[in-house]
């Protein structure tokens, strides 16, 4: 069972987080960067599968020198190798554009099955198992609180409000992770030492095949017109409860017509 | 006037469309002359498309077949696609649930088309507002490739009747082999309740680590029940094990947007406030006086929350008779 995640690194979402002024893409260079939580989720996941089914893990991210640093956490934790595609040309790229730099790059690779996190802490789109399946015709298994791998086939649980799906296709497919999946592991010492020695693999728009004037902030499907921080709100009331705290409390609500 | 495809988010529950529906024909109008697209089961369309043309849809487009729900997100795609590529609309508005995401994005690749995420607003010009960052930052941003597909965020808009002719049009279905590759085997709903959906409610009441028991979190659903509230928690009280994981508000849980958001017993990590910081009116009951949640609060009570929450709780109920 040969499984590949894809690893994204982000702005840490409990660190303060910017768009860059000059040219309204994510602030990744002045940003405290770390991997997608949610795609810890996801490489556990193969872990786990890869334990129970043998093959081999391989982590793919696209993004920029930095995310070297997302591929040894995902490599600690015990991923075999890895594939970066790193390519400045990729900057400012919208996530269509995205999605056809990583089903390019998932095309040079041999799988059974792709996991994802079910989303990217950044952006919030929870898109890409979408895109890639489209892209790439395979079935989509997104937004698993449970996965399920047996004779070929691959089923989930997907979450939703009040419950969930049952969901099955065949491999190879696409899976993407919520954080009920799994409690992911720690990296250990002997992890992180042998993530040292583990391959990484560094691929160009060139070595996939991809024309760089297709990629990129010049030619993204949307682009940020302006942003602008959310407008401070009025100073609120903080009131001590003196034995009157409820009643002050409904007295608010009274005053906003709400109750 | 410009066509402009809506896709109806339908209510298995209640048998009508759903309210993110009503807002997405609302926010469409601002685009041009909204056509809703009823993707379901033979049989759907009748249900719902009375509230579509009083929300203002011109057309009804009914793509009904038995197969379309057997599959997940691929068949819809398919039908919204062959509606833009027959009838050019100006834009395809979708109600910003996982699914609706989902759609849009396979529609942007099917029609070579960018689309945009949870958007809270759109202007008649095409551009969008988003916010990004949980709530730290307003972003306006256009789709500049092919025809815009929006997704539009639960709560953003207030639905407005625009009475409309609401003309029936048939739709027929063809579902290609390759969008049946993930079949729908089951949907099991776990948690009935009598309480509002936690994305579509006007008021919500959340609870977190300050609860500190699942017991005990019948104190926020008591509040709760008396405003006609959702319930939701915070992460903290979801890792503890003191809710489900389905109420969960914040970072990776929903995000709300209501007229009124209670927090209590929830300190305000940003985790938590990406999910909640656009609510319109927001209260906070914790005994911690430094908690970073009264930054955001409108009103802010500082006390205990087993005394204070189920005295407001007998309070509402009473003048509410």
């Amino acid at each position: 069972m040969n499984i590949v995640v894809l690893v994204k690194q982000v702005p840490d979402s409990g660190s303060e987080r910017k768009l860059d002024p000059a040219d309204n893409t994510v602030a990744r260079a002045t940003a405290d960067n770390v991997i997608n939580e949610m795609d810890e989720y996801a490489i556990e996941e193969a872990l786990t599968v890869k334990e129970a089914q043998g093959g081999e893990v391989t982590v793919l991210t696209v993004g920029p020198a930095t995310a070297t640093d997302a591929i040894r956490k995902a490599l600690s934790m015990g991923a075999d190798k890895a594939v970066h595609v790193l390519d400045d040309a990729i900057h400012g790229s919208c996530a269509v554009q995205t999605s056809a730099v990583i089903a390019a790059a998932l095309g040079q690779l041999e799988y059974d099955l792709v996991l994802c996190g079910a989303e990217a802490t950044d952006a919030q789109l929870s898109v890409m198992p979408a895109l890639l399946a489209e892209r790439l015709g395979l079935p989509q298994l997104s937004g698993a609180r449970k996965l399920t791998v047996e004779n070929g086939m691959a089923k989930i649980e997907r979450q939703t409000d009040g419950g969930y799906w049952e969901i099955e296709a065949p491999l190879p497919a696409i899976v993407s992770t919520w954080d009920t999946i799994n409690e992911p592991r720690y990296p250990s010492f002997k992890g992180i030492m042998a993530a040292k020695k583990k391959p990484v693999q560094t691929l160009t728009l060139a070595d996939l095949g991809i024309d760089r004037a297709t990629v990129g902030l010049a030619t993204a499907t949307s682009k940020v017109v302006d942003f602008a921080g959310r407008p401070p709100k009025g100073e609120g009331v903080k009131v001590p409860d003196e034995g009157d705290g409820a009643e002050k409390l409904v007295g608010f609500l009274a005053a906003q017509k709400i109750v | 006037m410009a066509e402009v495809l809506v896709l109806v988010e339908l209510n298995p529950a209640a048998g009508g469309p759903r309210k993110t529906t009503l807002e997405a024909l609302t926010a469409a109008r601002a685009l041009g002359e909204p056509s809703a697209v009823v993707i379901g089961a033979p049989g759907t369309a009748a249900g719902v498309k009375d509230a579509l043309a009083e929300y203002g849809a011109a057309k009804v487009y009914v793509a009904e077949s038995p197969e379309v729900e057997e599959y997940l997100v691929a068949p819809k795609a398919e039908v919204l696609a062959q509606l833009v590529a027959e009838k050019s609309p100006a834009a395809v508005v979708i109600p910003s649930s996982p699914e609706g995401k989902e759609i849009a994005g396979r529609l942007a690749i099917k029609t070579g088309s960018g689309f945009l995420t949870d958007v809270t607003e759109i202007a008649p010009d095409g551009t969008a507002t988003q916010v990004a960052f949980a709530g730290a930052t307003i972003v306006h941003s256009q789709v500049t490739v092919g025809t815009p597909i929006y997704t539009l965020r639960g709560n953003s808009v207030t639905p407005e009747p625009a009475p409309a002719a609401g003309a029936e049009e048939t739709v027929q279905v063809q579902i290609s082999e390759a969008a049946k590759a993930t079949r729908v085997t089951d949907r099991v709903v776990e948690q009935k309740s009598s309480r509002p959906e936690l994305t579509e409610a006007s008021i919500v009441v959340s609870g977190g680590r300050g609860v500190a028991s699942a017991e005990n979190f019948s104190v926020i659903e008591g509040l709760a029940d008396s405003l006609g509230a959702a319930v939701g928690a915070s992460r903290a009280a979801v890792d503890s094990g003191f809710y489900p994981h389905s109420f969960q508000v914040g970072q990776t849980g929903k995000t709300v947007s209501p007229q009124l958001y209670i927090a209590v017993g929830i300190s305000g990590a940003i985790q938590h406030r990406a999910g909640m910081q656009t609510s319109k009116i927001i209260v906070a009951v914790n005994k911690d006086p430094e908690a970073p949640i009264f930054e955001l609060a409108d009103f802010g009570v500082v006390g205990d929350l087993n005394t204070v929450v189920p005295a407001a709780t007998q309070q509402i109920s009473a003048r509410r008779g």
